[in-house]
């Protein structure tokens, strides 16, 4: 019996039976992908929104116009080669982040405010 | 990885979920998550990329230039969408050329709603109505799926997908309140796109074992029955607004518990619609594949262009 879910957005689909990940296409030269950011108005910073692919910087540019701005949701545009990022790994968060985590006294509610004092 | 390192990150990961945190692309996941994702982001990418066959069908025929206007904007909005899914699902590590290749060779499927041909210029109104009113009830809990890159390509999505709503509620406004043939032709559309919208929520899942372990996962937030039930309510007085009628003789209004019961839906048409013998599916394959080899040789001068910039570039 195949099972069917709702929650794939546009009307159930078939959650089994239906393969993923087969390798079954020879990888062909896909377009690079580049990640989109988006200043929603000035005076904010550029936000990550997404990615797309795109064979060079303009027509990246263009599509992330067309996909990510319809609705005027920006005034300015970063397109980033997602290779050229560089992240922290997610396996080593904990220790990564870790020397912030024993240093409450950087935080102003570490400290005690006399009662009735104000501008402190 | 060692079986106790593993368990390790199995248990950090379900901790993550079931404190409704968010999985993001790079953090350690189960395989059959990760697979999950990528089968539901992809066949929710393909619904979103062929849905816009039926209603692009009537764009040189829209009634006005506002109509007009209107369907390439919600025509384009569904392109965008399967662009933010695809792009979510290469997050996961899923190849963009094989998602489509799965969809052009039937191996991966989409909704069976698209399989139905749009015959009158009600039918694109009672899609937005319905259609679009039967996926924003799927897609509002998917904002808070456990999958970031999933969860925030549904807010983006749902936010476009009202408009859709609303366009289509206010063109089957005016046919229901038009001339006697225009009333006819938002009936006859409420007619045909009624059950189908209904079968959008899928058949009952409450013994399926993939939909328990999509729950636990926090990909899945409500049984389709439930879901299905929040439409019929959301959607009875709607028609009733309208002054039509929906065609259910069972449909009736359960005074105590607000809700309304309504009749056996034919779940023989919903597996033959999904298995290939619907009106449309022979169609919407063909025009699909047909777009992407008719587009290949853009795609190959646009990187070609881009080769020979890059190698005027540098030299």
């Amino acid at each position: 019996m195949t099972s069917f879910t709702s929650a794939d957005g546009h009307g159930a689909v078939p959650t089994s039976g239906v393969p993923v990940d087969e390798g079954s296409v020879p990888h062909r030269s896909q377009a690079p992908l580049w990640e989109v950011f988006v200043r929603s108005k000035r005076g904010l910073s550029h936000t990550h929104v997404g990615s797309l692919r795109a064979p060079d910087a303009v027509m990246a540019l263009r599509n992330a116009r067309d996909v990510y701005t319809r609705r005027q949701e920006g005034v300015s545009l970063w397109v980033v080669p997602s290779t050229e990022i560089v992240a922290s790994s997610p396996d080593e968060k904990d220790a990564f982040f870790d020397p912030a985590g024993d240093k409450p006294y950087r935080h102003p509610t570490f400290y005690d405010v006399p009662e009735g004092l104000t501008h402190l | 990885m060692s079986e106790q390192l593993q368990a390790e990150f199995q248990a950090a990961f379900q901790a993550e979920v079931d404190a409704d945190g968010r999985i993001e692309p790079r953090d350690w996941m189960p395989d059959g998550y990760r697979r999950t994702l990528v089968r539901q982001i992809a066949q929710h990418a393909h619904s979103e990329i062929i849905g816009m066959q039926p209603e692009g069908n009537w764009i040189t025929r829209a009634p006005s230039l506002r109509r007009k206007c209107i369907l390439v904007a919600k025509v384009q909005d569904e392109a965008g969408h399967g662009l933010y899914l695809y792009s979510a699902a290469e997050t996961l590590g899923a190849d963009r050329d094989e998602l489509l290749d799965l969809l052009h060779t039937g191996r991966q499927k989409y909704s069976t709603i698209f399989n139905y041909p749009t015959t009158s210029w009600a039918d694109v109104a009672a899609i937005g109505w319905l259609v679009d009113g039967a996926a924003i009830m799927n897609q509002v809990p998917l904002t808070r799926c456990s999958y970031g890159p999933y969860a925030r390509a549904m807010t983006r999505v749902c936010k476009e997908e009202s408009f859709h709503q609303r366009q289509g509620f206010e063109a089957m406004t005016v046919l229901a309140n038009g001339t006697p043939a225009q009333r006819q032709m938002a009936q006859d559309a409420l007619d045909r796109w009624w059950w189908p919208s209904l079968m959008m929520f899928g058949p009952s899942d409450g013994d399926s074992p993939n939909s328990a372990q999509s729950m636990a996962w926090g990909i899945k937030r409500f049984s389709n029955d439930e879901l299905r039930q929040r439409f019929v309510d959301a959607t009875v007085p709607q028609a009733e607004h309208l002054g039509l009628t929906v065609p259910d003789p069972e449909l009736r209004l359960d005074p105590e518990t607000g809700s309304y019961a309504f009749g056996e839906i034919d779940w023989t048409e919903f597996y033959a619609v999904m298995k290939g013998d619907g009106p449309c599916n022979r169609d919407r394959v063909r025009n699909r594949v047909a777009a992407h080899e008719d587009g290949a040789w853009v795609r190959e001068a646009a990187a070609a262009y881009a080769d020979k910039q890059a190698r005027r570039a540098a030299a």
